[in-house]
């Protein structure tokens, strides 16, 4: 089929020019471990408080910078397809019979790859200062992280296609990240939030999403909390697929 | 052959806006020839870049029907863009990437296998003189190499309909004279036909067989840079005689000639409009001669497409330029 030819050429391209500049993936990466070394020891104690939940402050925080990563990291890459538009480049693939959608997902694979890959760095760092989690936990988180990634990205696209301008995504962006990010239980789980605070977060997608990580990384592979954290990123992927696409396919892109 | 490569019919674009609707372009016709080499002149805003977007399918439009290369614009848009080469206003590269990695990315995306576009982008360095580049970054090019660029990325898939947005805008004069040459050769060489919009009179002036002269969204001239110049004002004769007795002599047999009524005189000179200098001079020369006036100088003003401009529009080119 030709648009998955086209979605290979457009993620080969995209792929060679990150690799290009590798540091941006690497300055991506230092925030999380930043958290990892510089804040999660404070966590430690933290296990003995009441409410605290289940399993090793690893297995509470590293899914919460698994998070971290695929939201910020995965959000901001709009800034990179606007400096492309400005180029020329969009204007230059759409002149080309290539799908719409394949210009789009190839550009959103690369992401996921990036993404996929700091996870891992991210994984094993935090095993090297002794977090234990079974292999089979990690690798469903890897695509939990994959599926949220592709839908922030996928959404960061298509908003930065809409805006065209640095100036009005970065505000947006954080707009919608910063309480996203408070409101999913990241830095310290929900379950020691007042009642109101837990009963918003409930409504926040991506607070599943981190509950469901936390549940694999203790192994439980078929709790309701793994379930529901699939369930929520699955459906978040298709709706943030499903937005670029249109964007994508508009003419005024 | 003299087929129609492209057929436009009232193609109009309007805007939705918040003050209301804007029409950017009311109502275009168009037939593009074979092997013709058509530019599309008018200032900022007429409505240049709108067209070429309709007719390269970036943007569709609200009213009209068009077919280029042989696709209906509206049924089958994907055709059309298998079929014709687009080199856009703002360039085509990524900074980072090489040129060989545009122009092979390119290609694949119309369908080439890797080693076509290889070969074809290899080809088109030549032709646009940027041998040895093929692994340089777009960033370490020169203005007039990217330009040349741009046109090898529009190029490359082989279209013969080739669409080029002010290919020359913001290059120096002698990197504007070589892209000229770039372009006639493509049709000289290649058969392609070439759609260019510009707003440089003397760009339209040299490259192009034919103008069509948009203003607020309408064609408001067409013809060959000899036809408009023509049509709009004629050339201008200047007589300067040997003495001034004989001004009189002269106007007379002016008179006769002029297309635009009483010569002018102005002590031993005469002036007056024809429709085509080149071809009143001789029998001037010789009437002249036959009522015994002596001629001290001759000059024909050839009016420039800035004269067709200011009198369709009432405006210069370069004010709007500006």
């Amino acid at each position: 089929m030709s648009a998955l030819r086209e979605t290979r050429i457009v993620f080969n391209r995209a792929m060679r020019l990150s690799l290009r500049n590798p540091a941006w993936v690497i300055i991506g990466l230092t925030q999380p471990v930043l958290y990892l070394a510089l804040f999660g020891p404070l966590l430690r104690k933290m296990t003995q408080v009441p409410g605290f939940p289940p399993g090793t402050w690893w297995q509470v925080f590293v899914p919460g910078l698994l998070i971290q990563l695929g939201l910020f990291g995965a959000l901001f890459v709009g800034f990179g397809l606007i400096a492309e538009w400005r180029s020329g480049v969009i204007e230059q693939m759409r002149v080309t019979p290539a799908s719409r959608t394949a210009l789009l997902v190839g550009r959103v694979l690369r992401d996921v790859v990036v993404l996929v890959v700091q996870a891992a760095v991210l994984v094993l760092v935090a095993v090297i200062f002794g977090m234990r989690v079974p292999v089979g936990g990690v690798l469903l988180a890897f695509i939990l992280v994959a599926l949220l990634g592709a839908a922030c990205s996928s959404a960061s696209y298509a908003v930065a296609l809409i805006t065209k301008s640095e100036d009005a995504l970065a505000p947006l962006l954080n707009t919608i990240a910063v309480p996203v990010m408070l409101l999913s239980g990241i830095m310290l789980p929900m379950s020691l939030a007042p009642h109101w605070l837990r009963t918003v977060s409930e409504i926040n997608p991506f607070s599943h999403i981190v509950d469901g990580i936390r549940a694999l990384f203790r192994g439980h592979f078929s709790s309701a909390d793994s379930m529901w954290g699939i369930a929520v990123a699955a459906i978040i992927v298709l709706l943030g697929i499903t937005f670029g696409a249109r964007t994508f396919q508009r003419e005024s892109a | 052959m003299t087929e129609n490569v492209i057929s436009a019919r009232g193609l109009a674009r309007t805007y939705k806006t918040r003050k209301g609707p804007v029409e950017a372009v009311r109502g275009v016709d168009l037939e593009i020839r074979e092997r013709e080499i058509v530019g599309f002149l008018g200032p900022n805003g007429a409505g240049k870049t709108t067209t070429l977007r309709m007719l390269t399918t970036l943007i569709a439009p609200t009213a009209g029907e068009a077919t280029v290369a042989g696709c209906d614009l509206r049924k089958d848009p994907v055709g059309v863009r298998r079929r014709i080469g687009y080199v856009a206003q703002g360039g085509s590269s990524a900074p980072e990437a090489t040129i060989g990695e545009e122009l092979v990315d390119h290609g694949m995306l119309y369908g080439m296998s890797r080693a076509d576009a290889t070969a074809s982008g290899k080809r088109l360095i030549e032709q646009l003189d940027l041998n040895g580049l093929w692994d340089r970054q777009t960033k370490a090019l020169s203005g007039g190499q990217r330009r040349r660029l741009d046109v090898a990325m529009g190029l490359v898939h082989g279209a013969r309909m080739i669409f080029l947005d002010e290919p020359t805008t913001g290059l120096d004069p002698q990197a504007r004279a070589n892209l000229w040459e770039h372009i006639a050769r493509l049709r000289d060489q290649l058969d392609s036909t070439v759609f260019i919009t510009t707003h440089y009179l003397e760009e339209a002036d040299a490259l192009c067989d034919r103008i069509l002269i948009i203003d607020n969204g309408e064609i408001v001239a067409a013809g060959t840079p000899e036809e408009l110049k023509r049509r709009v004002s004629g050339d201008v004769v200047t007589l300067t005689v040997a003495h001034e007795g004989q001004a009189a002599d002269a106007a007379a047999v002016a008179k006769g000639l002029s297309s635009d009524g009483e010569p002018e005189i102005t002590g031993v000179t005469v002036r007056f409009r024809v429709t085509s200098g080149a071809e009143v001079l001789p029998r001037l020369l010789r009437e002249l001669d036959g009522v015994g006036v002596s001629l001290a100088g001759v000059e024909v003003h050839r009016p420039t497409l800035d004269d067709v401009f200011l009198t369709l529009t009432g405006r210069t080119l370069r004010e709007e330029a500006a």
